[in-house]
């Protein structure tokens, strides 16, 4: 009856469980592809019916301030299907009594009131199913926009923990892909469904009322629909799944291909790619051929039913008609009523991938609405208006997995106004003492103040005005460099912008651009070099003017001429204010007032440069040592 | 002038038919807005037989379903007014008789449709992608992955569409309208001609919805698209707007971006409704129209009650048909513009000219001969005037600052981009009369940012030699210091890459100069392949690499001093052409371009890594900087 099902259970597809077994099983077409870990979307089947709990828990929030439109709605949709199944008996009532009249008694007003009665229930359908319409699109779209801007907003409540482990990818699919797969559900058939629902019951209640001989044996066609319905259903939920796992798999290639063809060509990977693809597209071709062939089950199946149940209604119905026991008009008013009946089952098969899309992003998208920020603003926020720039470490623990460590209890004293360098080995914690000062993350123990109050009690508005946090992941938004730099102050006029950008020496390169400071970085941004969007990141956060900034290896995608520049810059944005900077280069610690040298979360060396190098056996000492030998 | 040790084939890719060529058909003289989708029809041929079939049912199924209303019109007139129960039998029969038959006409049309659709679309995918992969890094420099990915799937399930369902119907559909008033004409010519003047405003209502709607559609998804950005800048930037605490000054453009597209989206509900509801009221209203005109024709005995029920009946049949043409019209639009844009791909020409020649018994002597590189759309030389000799076995260091053109220049060697001025010779050969293959086996390049493929490490490490014994693999990971993927979960076997493990920068440059390594090339380009690496695992490959290194010529961009230590020679770049070129000891003394950029890519890091080893002093690092020399 149907293809084999291309579709491996186990282990095959991307997105399926993988297990050791299942990929020796399977290890000639799919060896290359290699062996998963079990990935955050892997749902097994116990979990499946608590997602469907969280996704209707999510809708039915969505909905509640919709429900009065809702029930008025309903009141509409049910008026509208009312006069929509008004015509076939009207053509019965014109025939059966319209003609008997006019030939018998010479009189056209019968028909004229049928006439007139069809014209009211067409008028009554035009203006509901327009109601309707507009009525339920409008709900649907507000749903999706507080969809699009709840998870929007949630996203950025996230802690950041909480995005390196999400990763921005599957975050932005969550508000593109998914969202729009609910938006598709939204737009297309949606208040065609309801219709078709309606349409169905209504039409069996009349058929009833018409004849009901005739009428019980149209229904008995139902049975028969409601089988091959959950039939369907069931089998292209399977079917469906496998075809957007194929289809994902192919654009993972695709995607992959291309944004690694250098990899590909210098290793003449070409033929073996196209072998693999092949197998993929082929996999993709066989599970789309199973669902295409489903619904070439399902549609002539629905029309096979319709017709058999035609062809009794001629039969049956003649066979009655023909001893009296029913009119002629009955006759066709069944006949025009089955077309409505049967037609509306047509559209469920295209309506049900669409569907099954929008709940299975719906699941995802409530569980990303479940997780609760772990960097959580203050309930009672102590108000900090001008920061001095006093920063304190208290006995701080942190570490990113729960036994190992990064900082095993540290206390740091930063007074304001100190530029302080941090210098160290490869996991020492520079950088995790810089992200704990931001309050990307909290401390697992100890407490970290800014003139004396612990972050944790600082509004965002107020941490973020007086820390800020420059790194390398200088991020370009979209629009002119000027909107870039503006961005540390938003209010700030554009002599405040130039200034930034002059007190940074970002000006030498932005005026050679023709259009200068409107210069569009989206459209540039591929040709600003690393140290040209660095230096407007420079810029930005000059122009915030925090109490305390911390570079993160912020200088470091500088070439030489530009650090120099950046170097001078620096004495002067750092003079006014608390700083802490990590650097590679010895050029950069060299202007701080004091250094520390770190490991393993502790400080090792403590003083200004000018002491530390000329402390004996130190490793700044060393260090310093090594660098001048280096130019030797 | 070919050196001894080459072979030029004879070059068999003219004559004989290359399988890797698509299969569109080529491009006539003049172009027309269908050219595109006609030139796809090649694709089709394949399953010929299929698309046949599909027609034929198509059209037999339509013939199906008119003659229902028809025996409908007999019964009435026929067996149920004369009384005759074995007439009114024997033509229900028939007309059950013709449901079934017009049932299975369906069925089989979408059941043999689906292979020859799926199959149409596969052939041409597949092409796309073979195509794409030929095509050299220019083209994709110029093409977004996102843009070439729309083309592969969403444009091609528009043509897929288009044959397997619109080409059919907007044929079919024609000739049942036809066919339809014909027979309505024929039945009761007034009444049919009633018919016939409903269908204009419906026509009508049709092709100018359709437009609004295909422009309203469009527009949704353009600021689908301003959504998405939006999200991908607040997601990408995400952790600057935290560091800022801008996110009020970002939402508000995309709440801006959001309330447009609910806007625009609103709009279209407001079309669809009008749309959808004025398509179902016309017929209603013919319908009404044909009841109180059919019954005075029947009174007058002009028609009878079955021609009037079988007239209702077809007029129904017509709506369909007539609705459809302005969807499948858009829908045909749809289809030739996304034909052009694959057309545009598969026509795509390739600058990038494969040579005939093989170098039998490679040396690895590499010479650069006043090369130079130009970016096609730049005004200026990326790279000019290299002179570069590097004798077999020999490693060149190549250091420079941010853009003096480094990786542009490791990308010339295994011709991932052509020189635009000069030439670079192997062995005596200029590699443009190399055999593409050939060339790229003898040249192997690990890069700073490794492409790691969402395949298993295996398949990941043995890119460039999918024969690489077990041993191979295993000394490869021994130079590259990549002993962690035995640790993953599945060891070799375990999928890496963004759809499977993550790595470290460090645990991918490793992989990545495994993978170069594992190919045994004459030639070995490492661009940056170490920054990465803590001090004491770079110690660890350097120590090894310099076997490696010893047997092949290699090419070595460095930051650091300990990986300038791995070469022979330095060449020190900058603005596009070499201004410096000796041993390290040399040139420290007398380049101050090189001690500059010595002193710069002084790192504190990895030195603090080196002093927490081996103790404070200097001692150690001389040492190993002797070793290496």
């Amino acid at each position: 009856m149907s293809a084999p099902v291309q579709q491996d259970p186990r282990g095959a597809a991307p997105t399926g469980r993988a297990s050791r077994s299942g990929a020796r099983d399977t290890v000639d077409v799919e060896a290359w592809r290699g062996v998963r870990a079990e990935g955050a979307e892997d749902i097994d089947q116990t979990g499946s019916v608590f997602l469907r709990r969280r996704s209707w828990a999510l809708l039915r929030d969505l909905i509640r301030p919709h429900h009065r439109a809702l029930w008025i709605l309903l009141a509409v949709v049910v008026a509208a299907n009312a006069a929509r199944l008004a015509p076939p008996y009207l053509v019965q009532q014109g025939i059966d009594v319209g003609i008997p009249s006019l030939v018998d008694d010479r009189t056209v007003d019968p028909l004229v009131v049928t006439m007139a009665l069809m014209l009211g229930a067409v008028i009554v359908q035009a203006i509901g199913n327009m109601a309707f319409i507009r009525g339920s699109g409008r709900v649907g779209q507000q749903v999706l926009l507080e969809i699009r801007r709840r998870t929007y907003r949630h996203f950025q409540k996230l802690d950041v923990a909480f995005h390196d482990r999400y990763t921005s990818g599957r975050a932005v699919s969550r508000l593109t892909s998914d969202v729009d797969a609910i938006a598709e559900m939204v737009q297309s058939g949606f208040s065609g469904l309801t219709t078709a629902v309606l349409t169905m019951v209504g039409v069996g209640v009349l058929m009833l009322t018409l004849d009901w001989h005739l009428g019980l044996v149209c229904l008995a066609s139902f049975p028969v629909l409601m089988l091959l319905v959950r039939w369907f259903s069931r089998r292209t939920s399977v079917t469906y799944r496998s075809v957007r796992e194929a289809s994902a798999a192919v654009i993972v290639q695709i995607v992959e291909t291309m944004t690694g063809i250098r990899a590909v060509q210098a290793y003449r990977r070409e033929d073996r790619n196209n072998a693999i693809f092949s197998g993929l597209a082929d996999r993709y071709r066989e599970a789309n051929v199973t669902a295409f062939r489903l619904v070439a089950i399902f549609m002539p199946g629905v029309k096979l039913v319709g017709n058999i149940t035609i062809g009794i209604v001629l039969l049956y119905g003649g066979w009655r008609v023909l001893h009296g026991e029913m009119t002629v008009g009955v006759l066709t008013a069944f006949l025009l009523y089955l077309r409505l009946f049967f037609e509306p089952m047509q559209e469920i098969s295209q309506f049900y991938n669409t569907f099954q899309s929008a709940t299975s992003a719906l699941e995802k998208l409530s569980g990303v609405l479940e997780e609760k920020p772990r960097v959580a603003p203050p309930q009672r926020p102590t108000p900090l208006q001008r920061a001095a720039g006093h920063v304190r470490f208290d006995g701080v623990e942190f570490g990113y997995v729960a036994d190992r460590p990064v900082l095993p209890g540290l206390t740091l004293d930063i007074p304001a106004g100190q530029t302080v360098a941090l210098v160290g080995t490869t996991g020492a914690g520079k950088t995790t003492i810089a992200k704990l000062m931001a309050r990307f993350y909290d401390p697992t123990s100890g407490s970290i103040t800014l003139d004396g109050v612990p972050l944790p009690e600082l509004t965002d508005d107020d941490l973020r005005r007086s820390v800020v946090m420059v790194t390398q992941e200088n991020f370009m938004f979209d629009g002119t460099i000027a909107d870039n730099i503006r961005f540390g102050r938003p209010d700030a006029t554009d002599e405040e912008v130039r200034a930034a950008a002059h007190a940074v020496g970002a000006d030498t390169f932005i005026d050679t651009f023709a259009e200068g400071y409107d210069t569009d970085v989206a459209k540039r941004g591929g040709r600003l070099s690393a140290g040209q969007r660095q230096l407007i990141a420079f810029a930005r956060a000059f122009l915030a003017d925090p109490a305390v900034l911390i570079l993160d290896e912020a200088t470091s995608s500088l070439d030489i001429p530009s650090e120099r520049l950046v170097q001078q810059a620096l004495q002067t944005i750092l003079a006014s204010r608390t700083a802490v900077i990590i650097a590679h280069r010895l050029s950069t610690v060299e202007i701080a007032d004091r250094v520390l040298v770190l490991e393993h979360g502790q400080v090792l060396e403590d003083g200004s440069p000018a002491e530390l190098t000329s402390t004996q056996g130190g490793r700044y000492a060393a260090l310093h040592e090594a660098w001048i030998e280096s130019l030797a | 002038m070919p050196a001894a040790s080459t072979v030029i084939a004879s070059p068999p890719t003219s004559s004989a038919p290359d399988p890797q060529r698509p299969l569109i058909a080529p491009a006539p003289a003049r172009k027309r807005d269908t050219t595109s989708l006609w030139r796809l029809r090649t694709y089709l041929y394949p399953y010929g037989a299929r698309y046949l079939i599909m027609a034929v049912a198509s059209v037999v199924g339509i013939g199906f379903s008119l003659l229902i209303p028809l025996f409908t019109q007999r019964v009435i007139d026929g067996p149920i007014a004369n009384s005759d129960q074995r007439a009114l039998l024997v033509l229900g029969a028939f007309a059950m008789a013709v449901g079934i038959s017009e049932a299975v006409v369906l069925f089989l049309r979408r059941w043999i449709v689906a292979r020859a659709n799926n199959g149409s679309e596969r052939l041409i995918r597949t092409d796309l992608y073979t195509k794409l992969q030929s095509l050299p890094m220019s083209f994709h420099g110029r093409w977004q992955s996102g843009q070439l990915l729309s083309r592969m799937m969403t444009d091609l399930s528009i043509i897929r569409r288009f044959v397997g369902f619109g080409m059919v119907f907007l044929v079919v559909n024609v000739l049942q309208v036809t066919v339809v008033l014909l027979l309505l004409l024929n039945l009761y010519w007034p009444l049919g001609l009633v018919v016939l003047a409903s269908i204009v405003p419906v026509v009508w209502l049709c092709l100018t919805n359709e437009k609004k709607l295909t422009r309203l559609s469009r527009k949704i998804q353009d600021e689908q698209g301003d959504v998405a950005s939006s999200v991908e800048e607040g997601i990408h930037g995400l952790r600057v707007i935290k560091s800022f605490g801008r996110f009020a000054h970002l939402y508000k453009a995309f709440a801006a971006r959001t309330e447009t597209l609910y806007d625009t989206s609103i709009d279209r509900v407001r079309v669809l409704s009008k749309f959808i509801t004025f398509l179902e009221v016309i017929p209603t209203c013919t319908m009404i129209l044909v009841l109180g005109f059919g019954a005075m024709a029947a009174a007058n005995g002009e028609l009878t009650i079955g021609t009037l029920a079988a007239f209702i009946l077809l007029l129904l049949q017509l709506i369909w048909p007539v609705a459809a043409l302005g969807m499948l019209l858009a829908m045909t639009q749809e289809a030739m513009t996304a034909a052009d844009r694959i057309a545009e791909v598969l026509d795509a020409e390739n600058v990038l000219v494969d040579g005939s020649g093989e170098i039998e018994r490679p040396r690895g002597h590499l010479r650069f001969e006043g090369v130079g590189f130009r970016f096609a759309d730049a005004d200026t030389d990326t790279l000019h005037g290299i002179d570069l000799d590097i004798a077999p076995g020999e490693t060149l260091a190549v250091v420079g600052g941010t853009g003096s053109g480094k990786t542009t220049l490791t990308s010339l060697v295994p011709r991932l981009v052509d020189v635009t001025a000069g030439r670079i010779t192997l062995d005596g050969v200029d590699i443009r009369d190399l055999r593409l293959r050939h060339l790229r086996t003898q040249v192997a390049t690990a890069f700073e940012d490794p492409t790691l493929f969402s395949m298993s490490a295996r398949e990941n490490l043995t890119l460039g030699r999918s024969d690489a014994t077990d041993a191979e693999i295993e000394e490869a990971i021994e130079v590259a210091q990549a002993h962690f993927v035995h640790d993953l979960p599945w060891g070799l076997d375990t999928r890496i890459g963004e759809q499977g493990m993550s790595l470290s920068g460090g645990q991918r440059q490793r992989l990545a100069l495994a993978r170069a390594v594992i190919v045994r090339p004459r030639v070995l380009v490492l661009d940056d392949t170490l920054s990465a690496l803590d001090i004491h695992t770079e110690a660890l490959v350097e120590e090894a690499l310099k076997r490696v290194l010893h047997d092949v010529t290699g090419i070595v961009v460095a930051h650091r001093a300990s990986t300038v230590m791995l070469a022979d020679r330095v060449a020190v770049l900058s603005g596009g052409t070499v201004v410096a070129i000796g041993t390290h000891t040399e040139l420290l003394h007398t380049s101050r371009e090189y001690r500059e950029l010595m002193s710069a890519e002084f790192d504190l890091e990895a030195e603090s890594d080196e002093l927490r080893d081996h103790g404070p002093g200097g001692t150690d690092r001389r040492t190993r900087a002797e070793v290496a020399r």
